[in-house]
């Protein structure tokens, strides 16, 4: 197969998808679950629970508010304990519905038959409502919510589907055992999603360090009309909206637009899969895949975890936290952050765990920039790095704003690259929000 | 041999004569008429261009008075660091009276040191607090606290700050503050507060701006306001300057008398003082709070 790839910048990090080959595994379920209440980008679901109420798997227990936002299930059955403010992985407290656990009962309204059901009987706008009444979101991290972007405005047109297998992050797997184990019903979810939008062409776009899963699928695909399965060149980062749709349809998202400008909607597999969840089983979003690895862990693991699990109990079911330890990255190594403690509880966006030993966390000390141009080379938005980190260290927010530091997406590559091992996302992120600020600042004058 | 010296001067006379002729119509041609005030007014400023006005600098001040006197109203317009007495002396030379403002200084509100709220977490990442601030909760734990990058010093322009290694918080030096305000604005978790310099320079404020449960602030810091709302009950009844939200106190700096009562009720030694608070008269609750609270005034005072 003819493998694709986006054009400017990207790196190639060393892959370790050391779980690749451990089958997804069902976790055992937490003794208390603590389900956040803002677990995707936007407003915070309001609780619709009270102290003392009893919940099953899968009853509504926050609503969300506003255009942005996603509702949220509970994902196990037993007693609201209390409602209050749980730390989450940076360590500061949001509000979180926390739920003593008895049983295992569902929702009678789940169907969990495993048995795969093809036939889409919903329409369009059911399919969209369905999407966000079960708090679907975007599983690959962002945790954007999903049925956002089966509204489409008037006046803009989509003719793909973009289904993001790349899984480009390194060590992580849970998407690749997704499209291993369930490939069946990530497909049928992928049409749906093409009901729901109305259009006849869907591209699935995995790395070529997937064979199995691209072998697999573009067999199965056959069998689906408009499916196609695009292999693509492993670089960092594919998985990111714009660098897929370069990659896959070689269309270009002009800046500060979206996706759908240019004809397009990118949806993560896992994603794919809640939505034929959602769709055909009617069961919420209150569990999702995530990989446990990392080098001196004794056992790798892709668990099917319910949210709200703590996730030192994912640890010790891996056989404990090993000696050396000094980070645990929520998500992957590029763009995941540091966990403040692993007693924090597995959200929607919870892609994995990586334990970090000592002498790899170590961050080195930053030099002075020595203007070798690592940096720009590795933008994959065309950006310079080494420009807007100095703007951000003078605070020059307006010549920032003319760099289009707004642009950036936060994938690492420049820190990843820069041999003088500056700061450099740490301060282009200042400068991100910085110029948002003058861009709100102006829009209200 | 005369000629050798005479030539040169003659031709470089001429040359200078010309070029002062050029220089003097073009002087007269760009000629920018300015108000002489301006000048006048930023001789008046301490010109430490520390922006602490909300102005570019001392002239951008000055610019702005003069705008404003010609208005007839000098309101809304200060110089932090230049304090009553220059806003005195440039109402003077405009002609316009000036509102009195209160002499200010800026106040640490944390006492999470080393000892009192041990770092429980190791941050490697870019060392500045707005940085840090987004990315976690801090080294401590505390997410209101102090995070101890120092953005505050940076910005200081007279000095007026430095980190102390042994507590791991910034030191404010009230002698050389001209409270500006630069490190009020630079401090992503509004730590620093600017409160009145105070009557002989007594003054009384919560070391704290914690808002979690007494109990869950405790967990980290030694030193956190824990909203028990003694001081409140402390405060003399006809003065109550101090009021409790969100589980935190705060001293109204307009109502306090700086009697400093508060501060040896204060469970965890969360108020402080720039004077020695006096003994209370009963016996059964001798406070060791003096003993605890004296090498931290030396430094504020």
């Amino acid at each position: 197969m003819d493998l694709k790839t986006f054009k400017i910048g990207g790196v190639h990090p060393p892959e370790n998808k050391l779980s690749a080959g451990v089958a997804i595994e069902a976790a055992a379920l937490p003794k208390r679950a603590f389900i956040h209440l803002g677990q995707h980008l936007g407003a915070p679901a309001k609780p619709v629970v009270q102290k003392g109420d009893t919940v099953k798997v899968g009853t509504l227990i926050g609503t969300g508010e506003g255009f942005i936002s996603a509702a949220v299930h509970s994902s196990v059955s037993g007693t609201v304990f209390a409602i209050d403010s749980v730390i989450d992985a940076s360590g500061y407290k949001r509000l979180a519905v926390i739920i003593d656990v008895a049983g295992d009962e569902w929702e009678p309204s789940i169907d969990r038959n495993p048995e795969l059901k093809k036939e889409i009987a919903l329409d369009q706008k059911a399919i969209v409502e369905k999407i966000k009444e079960s708090g679907i979101v975007g599983l690959g991290g962002a945790t954007f919510p999903a049925h956002v972007k089966y509204m489409v405005p008037e006046g803009k047109k989509v003719d793909t589907i973009i289904i993001n297998a790349v899984e480009c992050e390194p060590y992580l797997t849970s998407d690749h055992r997704v499209m291993l184990e369930r490939a069946d019903e990530v497909l049928v979810g992928t049409q749906i999603l093409m009901k729901a939008l109305g259009v006849g062409k869907a591209i699935i776009g995995i790395e070529a360090n997937k064979p199995d899963a691209l072998e697999l699928l573009s067999r199965k695909a056959k069998d689906y009309t408009g499916i196609a399965v695009q292999g693509l060149k492993v670089q960092y980062p594919q998985g990111a909206e714009k660098q897929l749709i370069k990659a896959c349809l070689n269309r270009e998202v002009p800046s500060g637009k979206l996706p759908l400008d240019v004809g397009c909607v990118v949806n993560n597999v896992g994603t794919a899969l809640a939505v034929y969840e959602a769709v055909q089983k009617n069961k919420p979003l209150f569990e999702r895949v995530v990989t446990m690895t990392g080098h001196k862990l004794p056992k790798k693991a892709n668990f099917l975890v319910r949210v709200g699990t703590p996730i030192a109990q994912l640890i010790d079911s891996c056989g404990g936290i090993p000696e050396g330890t000094a980070k645990f990255i929520n998500g992957g190594p590029m763009m995941g952050k540091a966990m403040v403690s692993p007693e924090t509880p597995v959200t929607k966006g919870t892609s994995g765990v990586i334990l970090v030993d000592g002498s790899d966390a170590k961050r080195n000390a930053p030099g002075d920039c020595i203007r070798c141009a690592k940096c720009v080379a590795a933008c994959p938005m065309g950006l310079e790095p080494y420009l807007i980190e100095k703007q951000a260290e003078y605070a020059l927010w307006e010549e920032a704003e003319k760099e289009d530091a707004a642009d950036c997406m936060e994938c690492g590559c420049c820190q990843f690259t820069c041999p003088a091992a500056r700061p450099l996302l740490d301060n282009i992120r200042l400068a991100k929000s910085n110029v948002m600020r003058i861009r709100r600042e102006r829009s209200k004058k | 041999m005369s000629a050798m010296i005479l030539y040169p001067v003659i031709m470089l006379g001429a040359v200078a004569g010309i070029a002062a002729i050029l220089l003097f119509l073009a002087a007269k041609k760009f000629h920018v008429e300015e108000d002489p005030r301006i000048d006048k007014v930023a001789e008046l400023l301490p010109g430490a261009n520390c922006g602490g006005c909300g102005y570019p600098g001392c002239r951008g001040l000055a610019e702005a008075l003069v705008k404003a006197a010609d208005k007839g109203d000098l309101s809304g317009l200060s110089c932090p660091p230049g304090g009553s007495a220059a806003m005195k002396a440039i109402g003077d030379a405009l002609g316009l009276a000036v509102a009195e403002t209160e002499p200010m200084v800026a106040v640490l509100r944390c006492g999470g040191t080393h000892e009192k709220a041990p770092r429980t977490l190791t941050y490697d990442g870019a060392q500045k607090c707005v940085i840090a601030h987004t990315v976690f909760v801090g080294e401590k734990g505390c997410p209101n606290g102090c995070l101890g990058f120092g953005d505050c010093v940076t910005v200081c322009a007279f000095g007026a700050m430095y980190m102390d290694e042994k507590t791991g918080l910034p030191v404010i030096d009230p002698a050389k503050c001209v409270a500006c305000g630069a490190c009020v604005k630079a401090c992503p978790r509004k730590i620093i507060e600017m409160r009145p310099k105070g009557r002989k320079d007594r003054r009384v404020w919560i070391n704290c701006v914690n808002t979690e449960k007494g109990a869950a602030a405790m967990k980290y810091c030694k030193a956190a306001c824990i909203g028990c709302g003694k001081c409140v009950k402390e405060c003399p009844e006809k003065v109550q300057a101090i009021t409790l939200v969100n589980n935190l106190a705060y001293i109204d700096p307009k109502k306090c008398i700086a009697c400093g009562k508060c501060v040896l009720v204060c469970p965890t030694k969360a108020i402080l003082a720039t004077f020695e608070p006096p003994k209370p008269k009963p016996v059964e609750a001798p406070a060791p709070a003096p003993a605890a609270e004296a090498p931290k005034q030396a430094n504020v005072a």
